[in-house]
């Protein structure tokens, strides 16, 4: 038996070799790409006025991280994100969880959520200038509002789908109350959670981008909006590299997030 | 301490809606003793292990437990589970520690040594196999030195070789550990093998309550061993012959 389990082990430290490798070449597309483009403005075939040089962007960047520019703007929308996330995120958890435990609160608010869950968020824009103007709270308002459903309803799928049995087990062993929920059904709904926060991670920066474009006096959104004003082709480019790499950052965050806390899950071994 | 009663079934029955699972038994375990449940699935078997360890109620009639009314989840006794139930997200020492507080590792490490997985402590249960899970749910279920017991179907899943090894070790455990020990199984010839006793249910009721006065540990190969086994089984079969024709008139 020993063997066989060796055996299995090796196998997956293959894999895992493997993946590493897959790992490096996954990123051989987008810096192909790169090339390409630089390549293309090179040689006068891609026109500035479509798309300046990843040169120039570059430069561009240097140049706005030299008057700190930059680094505000980023600061300034990373910070959006994160504080729309979090009250989004624990309302979208708190329900999911209430919902999920306790079948009055179940009937009481799932049909009003699931109602509001299909106005797209983003129609709200207007209303949400006419309330807030375009101060802070308008953006942080929208991210919170487009990143509470998915943490919801996948906070409520995972408490929903956990094994009864095991709920059962976990009684017989003595356990209820706050040392149940802590020690079965949170981790047992936690792979479920996650997806809702990797979903909402994606909702994130889609809402803040609108939000910022449409109406803001700083973040990235307004650097590239108030670029378009000046024909800085490069600063608007800039910005919306930037919104990559931000989404990617947040999604690896996520991944290692889920690879930690889910290193019992077989899919994670 | 092998004197008084563990556990009493004073006209236990039990309904769920119309149908009637268990209609009205009177059964007394003794301290100690090892007694095996016997019968065809859906004769209510599991749902009479599943009133003594609190987790329904009965329709009718009570359950005392060391001599008191038994009253929501039994407290001296530990269930183990045919599928395991080990938590997926705890180690295995995390595992059988759930629910114990103050210092339970050393206790704990002493149970997973006596089932042979001490060097296993600090693996998940997904990378375990079926027989091992089973080991470390045994463990689970001994760690808090419960006075009851409860096997419901523990090795229901497990391969023959396996169960073998399994079988022993519950033996040997229970010997050591002198705990009152509830097992339901569908295997007549386990039954005979571990039990002091051997209880047939039959449509909810009882209709056979057998001493097995063989020494241990008992040996397959011995006359009396399967000359009992036979006997048990035969009337199993006689149940299953009078419920078919039942089924035939009706």
């Amino acid at each position: 038996m020993t063997t066989t389990l060796q055996k299995e082990v090796k196998l997956k430290m293959k894999l895992n070799k493997k993946f590493n490798k897959f790992h490096l070449i996954s990123w051989l597309v987008p810096i192909l790409l790169l090339v390409t483009w630089q390549l293309l403005s090179l040689w006068g075939i891609l026109s500035e006025r479509i798309l300046p040089a990843p040169t120039e962007v570059f430069q561009a960047g240097v140049a706005l991280l030299g008057t700190g520019e930059l680094i505000d703007y980023i600061g300034i929308s990373a910070q959006r994100a994160f504080i729309g996330f979090l009250i989004g995120g624990i309302i979208g958890f708190v329900l999911g969880l209430l919902n999920g435990l306790s079948s009055i609160a179940e009937t009481l608010f799932d049909t009003s959520l699931q109602m509001l869950r299909n106005i797209p968020h983003l129609a709200l824009i207007p209303l949400v200038i006419l309330w807030f103007g375009i101060d802070e709270e308008a953006k942080i308002f929208l991210v919170a509002l487009g990143v509470l459903f998915p943490i919801y309803l996948n906070t409520f799928h995972g408490v929903k789908s956990v094994d009864k049995g095991l709920i059962e087990a976990a009684r017989v062993y003595g356990l209820s109350g706050f040392s149940l929920f802590w020690n079965v059904l949170l981790p047992a709904a936690f792979p479920s959670i996650l997806v809702g926060i990797r979903f909402s991670l994606g909702i994130m920066w889609v809402t803040l981008i609108v939000a910022e474009t449409i109406s803001a006096n700083s973040g990235i959104g307004y650097m590239a909006m108030n670029a378009r004003e000046f024909m800085r082709m490069d600063i608007v480019v800039l910005s919306i590299l930037l919104y990559a790499l931000l989404g990617k950052i947040s999604d690896v965050a996520a991944k290692i997030i889920e690879k930690r806390c889910l290193k019992w899950h077989p899919s994670y071994q | 301490m092998k004197n008084g009663n563990s556990l009493e079934l004073q006209g236990v029955r039990k309904d769920f809606g119309e149908f009637e699972v268990l209609k009205g038994m009177d059964l007394t375990f003794k301290k100690g003793e090892f007694v095996a449940i016997v019968g065809k699935s859906g004769c209510g078997k599991s749902t009479l292990l599943r009133l003594v360890a609190g987790l329904e109620k009965p329709t009718g009639g009570q359950i005392l437990v060391n001599g008191k009314p038994l009253n929501g989840l039994n407290k001296s006794s530990r269930t183990m589970f045919q599928d395991g139930r080990l938590f997926p997200w705890k180690k295995i020492l995390q595992n059988i520690g759930v629910g114990l507080k103050g210092d339970w590792k050393s206790n704990a490490m002493e149970l997973l040594e006596q089932v042979g997985l001490a060097d296993r402590a600090n693996d998940w249960p997904s990378v375990l196999s079926g027989g091992q899970k089973q080991r470390v749910a045994l463990a689970r279920a001994l760690v808090n030195q419960p006075d009851i017991l409860l096997l419901d179907e523990p090795l229901g899943a497990l391969d023959a070789l396996t169960r073998i090894g399994m079988q022993r070790l519950i033996e040997e455990l229970w010997r050591k550990r002198d705990f009152t020990a509830l097992l339901v199984t569908h295997d007549v010839e386990e039954a005979v093998m571990l039990a002091d006793r051997v209880i047939l249910i039959e449509e909810g009721k009882v209709v056979m309550n057998k001493e097995i006065n063989l020494p241990r540990p008992r040996k397959k190969d011995s006359i009396q061993y399967s000359s009992l086994a036979a006997q048990i089984l035969d009337r199993v079969m006689q149940v299953e012959g009078k419920m078919e024709k039942k089924a035939i008139h009706a």
